[in-house]
């Protein structure tokens, strides 16, 4: 009795957030992590320390591609053109979606929890990855039941994404981000112009991809369709995807026909664009051009106000996945890929930090 | 219950194009969504007064209500009103509607008071923590409906489509006679709120107010109802008998008051139908928030709204696109039934699924096999003789900060 109130006394405290050390938090040592170039690029597998999840990461050389869809295309959407040449920086891109393995150590702050219970030892990242913040409690499971050990993790907020970027920044000291809209194309794309990285034909949707005619209404674990030419699982479909940019629906004609890692830096909580489609879209939905603005509606049964800054309660087919560009920015760019992008997140962000809910 | 049969004055006739006058009482999260969610029905209505026990969470929720609905805002600092007293300040100015979203333990009284003034009434789930303020809410319940008082209750589900369609279809035989239920509240929990320095003890536990039964009624009363009242409505009654078990595994620190964490209810309708009922607030475990149905001809997942029968028809509500906010519509049928002065009392299925969850905790702290009529004849009162913030609630801190939580075979409840 005595070990546990002990034990939960330490969980009471690994609730609050600490500032963080000065300094970098230090790379975690991981076997073929590192590059000085595009062509010294490999796979690797990133173990989250402290924790029982890792994921795969896959060389993106990035170069020139051609990013939208032609007005020809069967299903096209009109915010995907005008096409835009685009040269894209060289990343690594997690094979997979981010499973609620990986998610939930960040979410229900589980890794804390192992430490304080002496299952987990400290690393020296814990410092940096302690001082983030984690989401409230949720009330009711954000899986909607519909499976947790392999399935992707849904149902977060793109801010909470982001937030969990800089959590997994922090716990591995190597810089990881949402891709740019521009990037997941590209990734999506794998040197294909088609409307899918297979081809055109949504017949053979089934073969790389969960979506309405083959999901049985609820999303499947990552990586068990085939990949697309780069290695990529789920690309299309299984759950859509957040990325970096603002859903504006004209911004590929702001670009001028050629533009550089553009992305569409937001300044509203919505919409922010998801990719990818899912498993409760139409095959359509899934092309590799095809874009979706967030709404408010996917808040709509949050019976609390302010709503919550970390769930959506009517987006559960909503994830997303990680990239690591190969030349990351300095630390003091990071803010504008983890931090709030709004006054009302920011608000409701340093009150949860003081302690309040 | 000394509760005037007659009103001093007159329930609002409102018609159509009436201006509506909201007075909300109880500024939380939830409070200032339902708040919002008012205002936000068709035809004129105006929120022009607040209360709350405290001003900081009256002056945030104000804020989030004028920026999503400005124009309909209108709560002068003379409206504003704070402390134990302030809802009666509310409630006694010129209003037509009264929404009480304060912790569950005081709507009793909260609501006794709103009907006893002529108001119609929204208030939140659960409408009361003991045997004696269900019974005041069944009581001021008759008042209300004497006097063509309107009253919504806030167990959304009766307003989702997707529920409606199901539990329809369910009592009209989809799945023949049903045996037994299942529901659940299974999740990681809720906030906590540590202790500050300078506050008293009531501070403390209004502030803390999830973990003290007399202002929470234990989570199997403040989450578990929204199932328990699912099968209800389903079964056209509450359960007969219930006993079950309980306790707290890791809700052992500081700030974790005196509810229990775990709960699991075997509940016995008048006709033997069994309604099997958990509710758990601990992380890392199987999770689940829903309910059941399983009949002679096929079973029932009602959360889901999908039903699935022997004889192999398979049935699923889809909702469209952007589908139905039950927390709006709910507004909408209590605003669209004052305005068309047509029948809306929710507080008696609010009232009895209420008792439904009490029964069911006053079951798993004492152990006991108990009945209905036992349960909501017990005289058992959580609430502190007198609510100020120097004077003491009835369950207080060791000397570690630690609160005693109910024995079972020991804890009277009834």
């Amino acid at each position: 009795m005595a070990t546990l109130l002990a034990l939960a006394l330490l969980f009471q405290d690994a609730r609050k957030f600490p500032d963080p050390p000065a300094g970098l938090s230090p790379p975690a040592p991981v076997a073929d992590a590192e590059a000085g170039s595009v062509a010294e690029m490999k796979p690797y597998r990133e173990a989250i320390p402290g924790t029982d999840a890792a994921f795969d990461l896959v060389p993106i050389p990035g170069g020139t591609f051609r990013m939208g869809s032609p007005p020809s295309e069967p299903g096209r959407g009109s915010d995907e053109g005008p096409e835009v040449e685009v040269e894209i920086a060289p990343f690594w891109m997690a094979r997979c979606e981010t499973s609620w393995d990986e998610y939930h150590p960040f979410m229900l702050a589980l890794d804390r929890k192992a430490r304080a219970e002496g299952k987990a030892s400290a690393a020296p990242q814990d410092p940096w990855a302690d001082a983030v913040s984690r989401p409230t409690p949720p009330y009711v499971p954000m899986d909607f039941e519909m499976g947790v050990h392999g399935f992707p993790a849904i149902s977060m907020t793109q801010f909470a994404a982001r937030h969990y970027t800089k959590w997994l920044t922090m716990k591995t000291g190597r810089f990881y981000r949402l891709p740019s809209e521009a990037e997941w194309e590209c990734a999506c794309r794998a040197g294909t112009s088609t409307a899918y990285s297979f081809g055109d034909d949504p017949r053979q949707l089934g073969e790389y991809a969960w979506y309405f005619d083959d999901s049985d209404d609820a999303y499947h674990p990552v990586g068990t369709k085939k990949p697309n030419p780069f290695g990529l699982h789920d690309m299309h479909g299984n759950v859509a995807e957040w990325v970096l940019d603002a859903h504006e629906k004209g911004f590929y004609a702001t670009l001028g026909g050629h533009a550089a890692n553009p992305v569409c830096w937001p300044s509203q909580p919505y919409p922010h664009v998801v990719r990818g489609g899912s498993w409760d879209d139409d095959a359509e939905k899934l092309r590799s051009a095809a874009r979706r603005g967030s709404t408010m509606s996917w808040k709509v049964q949050d019976p609390q106000i302010p709503k919550s800054i970390w769930y959506l309660t009517n987006a559960r087919f909503v994830g997303f996945r990680v990239v690591r560009p190969l030349h990351p920015p300095p630390p003091e760019e990071w803010a504008r890929y983890f931090e709030p992008d709004a006054d009302s997140i920011r608000a409701v962000l340093e009150k949860q930090r003081a302690g309040g809910r | 219950m000394l509760l005037a049969s007659r009103l001093e004055r007159a329930p609002a006739g409102a018609r159509p194009g009436d201006l509506l006058r909201v007075a909300l009482v109880g500024c939380g999260g939830r409070g200032t969504g339902a708040a919002i969610q008012a205002l936000s029905t068709a035809g004129p209505v105006h929120l022009v007064a607040m209360a709350d026990a405290f001003r900081d969470r009256l002056d945030s929720s104000l804020a989030e209500i004028v920026k999503a609905v400005p124009e309909r805002v209108d709560v002068p600092e003379s409206r504003r009103f704070v402390g134990f007293e302030a809802y009666k300040q509310a409630i006694d100015l010129d209003v037509d509607v009264v929404l009480l979203t304060t912790p569950p333990g005081f709507r009793p009284e909260h609501f006794a008071h709103a009907v006893a003034r002529g108001r119609h009434v929204f208030m939140e789930k659960p409408v009361a923590v003991d045997a004696p303020g269900v019974r005041a809410v069944l009581a001021a319940a008759q008042v209300a409906k004497q006097n063509d008082l309107k009253v919504g209750v806030g167990l959304q589900r009766h307003h989702d489509p997707a529920y409606r369609e199901t539990v329809r279809r369910i009592q009209e035989g989809a799945i023949g006679k049903v045996l037994f239920y299942r529901c659940y509240w299974n999740s990681s929990g809720v906030w906590t709120r540590a202790r500050e320095p300078g506050w008293s003890e009531m501070t403390y536990q209004m502030r803390n107010w999830y973990y003290f039964n007399w202002l929470c009624g234990d989570h199997i009363v403040e989450q578990h109802i929204h199932n328990l009242d699912v099968c209800n409505w389903i079964q056209g009654a509450p359960p007969a008998q219930a006993q079950g078990q309980g306790g707290r595994a890791v809700r052992t620190g500081p700030d974790t008051g005196e509810i229990y964490d775990h709960h699991a209810v075997e509940f016995t309708y008048a006709d033997g139908t069994k309604m099997l009922s958990q509710c758990r607030h601990i992380g890392s475990c199987w999770d689940s928030v829903s309910e059941h149905a399983h009949g002679t001809l096929g079973v029932a997942d009602v959360s889901a709204a999908r039903i699935t029968s022997q004889g192999g028809w398979d049935w699923r509500h889809r909702s469209g696109e952007e589908g139905v906010d039950p927390y709006q519509a709910e507004h909408d049928a209590l605003f669209a039934a004052i305005r068309a002065g047509t029948p809306h009392m929710e507080a008696e299925y609010g009232a009895t699924s209420t008792m439904t969850a009490i029964f069911g905790r006053m079951a798993t702290y004492s152990g006991r096999l108990l009945k209905w009529d036992e349960a909501l004849a017990s005289n058992v009162r959580l609430a502190p003789e007198r609510l100020d913030w120097d004077a003491l609630p009835r369950s207080l801190p060791d000397a570690h900060g630690r609160y005693q939580s109910a024995i079972p075979g020991v804890t009277p409840v009834l």
